[in-house]
């Protein structure tokens, strides 16, 4: 059963020349009681698509299907779901609480239009939830302006459970915490998923994150998802070449910068290149092998579905071979 | 704005008149009605048109009444008009202008227009136009300067409520389903409610004036109620006879509207100043000037460098650091740790608050706080590069990038502006820009972050710098291109033979290029290390749960990360013992009490902990 699906997803900003396709064409499936890790650097959409799938930025096209039963939209594109299904928690905890409401006020606030409980047991209520988050209850009284970023976070998640989601949308819920409160907070959603049986989407530019926390890994690179599959297996046998050099990125621990994979500048999103959008940054495409003009010719998301995780990439298999090669050479080296 | 920030302003010389006078207007416009309404509307035919004397101080009007007490009678009438009109304006006027915020699209580009239109309109014809259809009287006049004003109100409550708009907590309740209404009262207004307060006062005193127009026209205020307004326009006819007569209302109306606006410009005033405040008040003790002789081959040696804020923060607390020649050096720690305080002070460019005292302060063999300004600038300039977080602050958006980095020959070697330019073009090919030539005419906008940032390091290579600090300077770009700003930082160091100071948050990141590592936490040097020993373990407890807090890509899926609970004590609180105590497993009583020394575990590894984790443990983990 899938809890949360996004079915030929589109959205863009602007008219004309300035348009900016933000998501192509999107096809995740989120199966319940499962997360799915949305990974890719700044401008790749994740976060838009995030957004969309809450409702909070249109559609251009495409349909969200929650439980199997498609969503209605608004006239102007956005996802209507009169429930509050799919709740999201954002990067920055220091923007995404309102500065004038208490911790109490603003998860009472979700329960509210939830709906269900009494004005008696509310109290009772957003005790349970932080005490969920690990915060003592007297946190309810005080303003955010009070609390350090690391609970600040966990307030916010306590609200988006208090609204009771079947789909919870972290995105980049860590990357404006200290390193020592990341890892409690990651800790926490690991927590949450096993105890509540919630579904999650993680949305994080850091591979290493995404890989800790999910079950499978999509790839966005310039509004596509061009790698999706099994989170081990993504890690460990990447197909697409994009994929390979975020792989590369992750800085190892102890580690030196010597592994190379220069990527080139990356292209303009108003205009993006022909045929594989990245083919001018691969180090496997066309101007590292002249003779792989399809690259630059065929879009590739023709027969992705053939390809293995779904690889928006020509040579997928052959990148995969590749790899294998590599890693005997190292062996050999050794 | 908190209540101390209004104290503190009320207390300013302006804050003393405007409150002193605020309270005057209020106590009249209670009072003066229940004692002198008797007086202020005795006829007296007798005594009628006269001018000012010891009975009546500012003459008598055609029926004979004694002015001064109609003058302060009609405080209460004239204030609560305007305050009404005011209060209409503003309720008409805000919930308007929030339309746009919380409709968008189209219902709000019409509303957008329609206020746009309607402060296009001069606002005393307006007032004047629906008073007179209203009909003429103190309603009429109150709803048309209340009509008249809600435009501003509406404008000033757009602008402010689309920056809520914009902001995450707006989105995160319409994400729960918060409806409109609740949206508007709960999230948008009380956001904006300080600017719109302060409008709201300051527009009290123009209400006043405008009322008092609209009276002296004759459309306000009818007989026998009587308002400043009215007063002067009966006054105005005898003006040449008994100035005096006319004089008393006039005053009136401008003490009114002056009192009512110098009050807002205190609100406002508290409103605006912000916490940078603390940071200046009491004393700035100036630098001290230790005796340290500098002597040794190192580029930077620092001994018990303290920094301190006038207030109390002491965010930097006796740290000794060296970098020798080539060496790269990592300083690791959270927010708040001192790493960039650190080694801002080094290439002094700390805020003039700062107070800055260290033992041994040697940069490139000599103490910069001995040397005069000018020299001082010269040394820095030539031998000191930083790289900044974040690149486009750190580059100027109206100057072309070639010519920007370009500036730093002409300033510091004095070459002509096209010879800096060449050598602009080479430093900018040498950082691996591609088309160097075409990008050195283009705008920093132009160029991608990771481009920015080369240019940036491009910057700090024209002087042939013997120390780079880069503070933090991949945290801003993506991982791809994090990558390749770090080998060009290693490259470049290496073909210059220059050292360079690594600070980040990112172990892994500062393990890969640097040589040795020092760790921060609370303003202190907690661990100094080389990068072996950080692989195979560290011996403080906060090192070793900063490594094993980061999730790497070898990380078990099934296990939890390690975390530190608690949170770091701040610049303010000054701790007997290890500042890391509090959130340690290992503390103990002499944890607490005593701040453990810095001591030597091996020729590259210092650590400041009364309990470090041995090897043996070192092998369990």
């Amino acid at each position: 059963m899938t809890a949360l699906e996004a079915r030929s997803v589109t959205v863009g900003f602007g008219r004309g020349r300035r348009r900016l396709v933000a998501v192509d064409c999107v096809d995740v499936a989120l199966p319940e009681a499962s997360t799915l890790g949305i990974v890719g650097e700044s401008g790749s959409g994740k976060s838009t698509l995030a957004r969309a799938l809450v409702g909070l930025v249109p559609l251009a096209s495409g349909d969200v299907l929650l439980d199997g039963e498609q969503l209605r939209t608004a006239r102007d594109g956005r996802v209507l779901d009169p429930r509050r299904r799919v709740q999201m928690i954002f990067q920055d905890p220091f923007a995404s609480l309102n500065p004038r409401m208490s911790v109490g006020e603003a998860i009472r606030e979700a329960l509210t239009v939830r709906g269900g409980s009494g004005r008696g047991t509310r109290a009772a209520e957003v005790a349970r939830y932080l005490d969920l988050v690990h915060l003592d209850p007297e946190v309810a009284q005080r303003m955010p302006s009070r609390l350090s970023g690391g609970q600040r976070q966990r307030v916010a998640i306590a609200r988006a459970l208090a609204a009771r989601p079947e789909v919870l949308i972290a995105d980049e819920i860590t990357s404006s915490l200290d390193v020592s409160v990341q890892s409690a907070v990651l800790n926490l959603m690991r927590e949450l998923r096993r105890e509540l049986g919630i579904s999650m989407i993680f949305v994080s530019h850091n591979l290493a994150t995404v890989r800790y926390l999910s079950d499978e890994i999509a790839v966005m690179y310039l509004g596509r998802v061009v790698e999706v599959g099994p989170a081990e297996c993504v890690v460990s046998a990447p197909q697409h070449p994009y994929t390979r050099a975020l792989l590369y990125a992750v800085p190892s621990f102890g580690g030196s910068v010597l592994a190379d994979v220069e990527l080139g500048e990356p292209p303009d999103p108003h205009d993006p290149p022909a045929g594989c959008p990245f083919h001018p940054c691969c180090p496997v495409g066309p101007h590292a092998r002249p003779e792989r003009t399809a690259c630059i010719e065929c879009d590739p998301r023709d027969g992705a579905d053939q390809r293995p995780h779904r690889a928006f990439c020509h040579f997928a298999t052959a990148v995969a071979d590749q790899r294998a090669e590599e890693t005997a050479h190292a062996a050999r080296d050794r | 704005m908190g209540s101390s920030r209004i104290a503190q302003a009320l207390r300013s010389p302006v804050g003393v008149v405007a409150s002193v006078g605020l309270l005057a207007v209020i106590v009249l416009a209670i009072a003066a009605p229940l004692i002198w309404s008797g007086d202020a509307s005795r006829i007296d035919i007798l005594h009628a048109s006269q001018g000012s004397s010891s009975a009546h101080w500012l003459g008598t009007d055609a029926l004979g009444r004694d002015i001064l007490y109609r003058v302060l009678v009609a405080t209460r009438l004239s204030v609560v008009l305007a305050v009404l009109a005011a209060a209409i304006g503003a309720a008409i006027g805000i919930p308007i202008g929030a339309v746009p915020a919380l409709f968008g699209g189209r219902v709000g580009r019409l509303v957008t227009g329609l206020i746009n239109l309607a402060v296009a309109f001069p606002a005393l014809l307006v007032a004047i136009f629906v008073a007179s259809i209203i009909g003429v009287g103190a309603h009429g006049a109150v709803v048309g300067i209340a009509v008249a004003i809600a435009p501003y109100f509406a404008r000033l409550s757009q602008t402010l409520s689309s920056s809520v708009a914009g902001s995450e907590y707006l989105a995160a309740a319409r994400m729960i389903g918060v409806r409109r209404f609740r949206l508007l009262t709960r999230h948008v207004l009380p956001n904006i409610a300080e600017p719109l307060l302060i409008t709201s006062t300051i527009s009290i005193g123009d209400a006043l004036l405008s009322l008092a127009g609209l009276s002296f026209l004759g459309l306000g205020v009818q007989p026998p109620r009587y308002d400043w307004g009215r007063m002067l326009n009966e006054g105005l006819n005898r003006i040449y006879v008994n100035p005096e007569v006319a004089l008393g209302p006039a005053v009136a109306i401008t003490i009114g509207a002056l009192t009512f606006a110098l009050f807002g410009e205190v609100l406002a005033k508290a409103a605006g100043a912000g916490g940078a405040r603390r940071w200046l008040r009491g004393e700035l003790p100036a630098s001290t000037v230790a005796a340290g002789a500098c002597d040794g081959d190192d580029v930077l040696a620092v001994e018990d460098l303290t920094i301190s804020f006038p207030g109390g923060a002491v965010p930097v607390r006796s740290v000794s650091l060296r970098v020798a020649p080539g060496e790269i050096v990592g300083i690791v720690g959270e927010s708040g740790s001192g790493k960039t305080l650190t080694a801002m002070a080094v290439a002094d460019l700390l805020p003039a608050a700062a107070h800055v005292s260290a033992a041994k302060l040697c940069l490139f063999g000599s103490d910069p706080r001995a040397l005069s300004a000018s020299q001082r600038r010269r040394l820095l300039g030539r031998s000191l590069a930083v790289v900044y977080q974040d690149p486009m602050s750190a580059l100027n958006p109206a100057l072309r990038v070639g010519r920007q980095v370009g500036e730093v020959s002409e300033v510091h070697h004095g070459i002509s502006k096209r010879a800096a330019r060449d050598r602009a073009v080479e430093r900018l090919r040498s950082v691996r820009i591609g088309s160097a030539d075409a990008r050195a005419r283009q705008f920093p906008h132009e160029f991608s972050g990771g481009m920015r940032q080369r240019a940036v390091i491009a910057m700090g290579l024209m002087a042939e710098p013997k120390l780079i600090v880069a503070d933090e300077p991949t945290t801003a770009l993506d991982v791809t291109v994090q990558q390749q700003i770090l080998r060009l930082l290693r490259d470049v160091t290496v073909s210059r033979s220059s050292a360079a100071i690594l600070i980040s948050h990112d172990v892994a990141v500062v393990s890969q290029l640097c040589v040795r590592v020092v760790v921060m936490y609370a303003g202190r040097v907690v661990e100094e290390l080389d990068v072996d020993t950080l692989v195979a373990g560290p011996a403080h407890p906060y090192t070793v749960a900063l490594v094993a807090s980061v999730p790497t890509m070898e990380s078990k899926r099934e296990q939890p990360l390690a975390s530190i609970p608690g949170r770091a004590p701040t610049p303010y609180d000054d701790i007997p013992g290890c500042p890391f105590a509090p959130r340690c497993p290992r503390a103990s009583e002499r944890c607490r009490a005593e701040m453990p020394p810095l001591e030597q575990h091996s020729p590259t590894h210092r650590a400041a902990c009364w309990h470090p984790v041995n090897v043996l443990e070192k092998a369990a983990v």
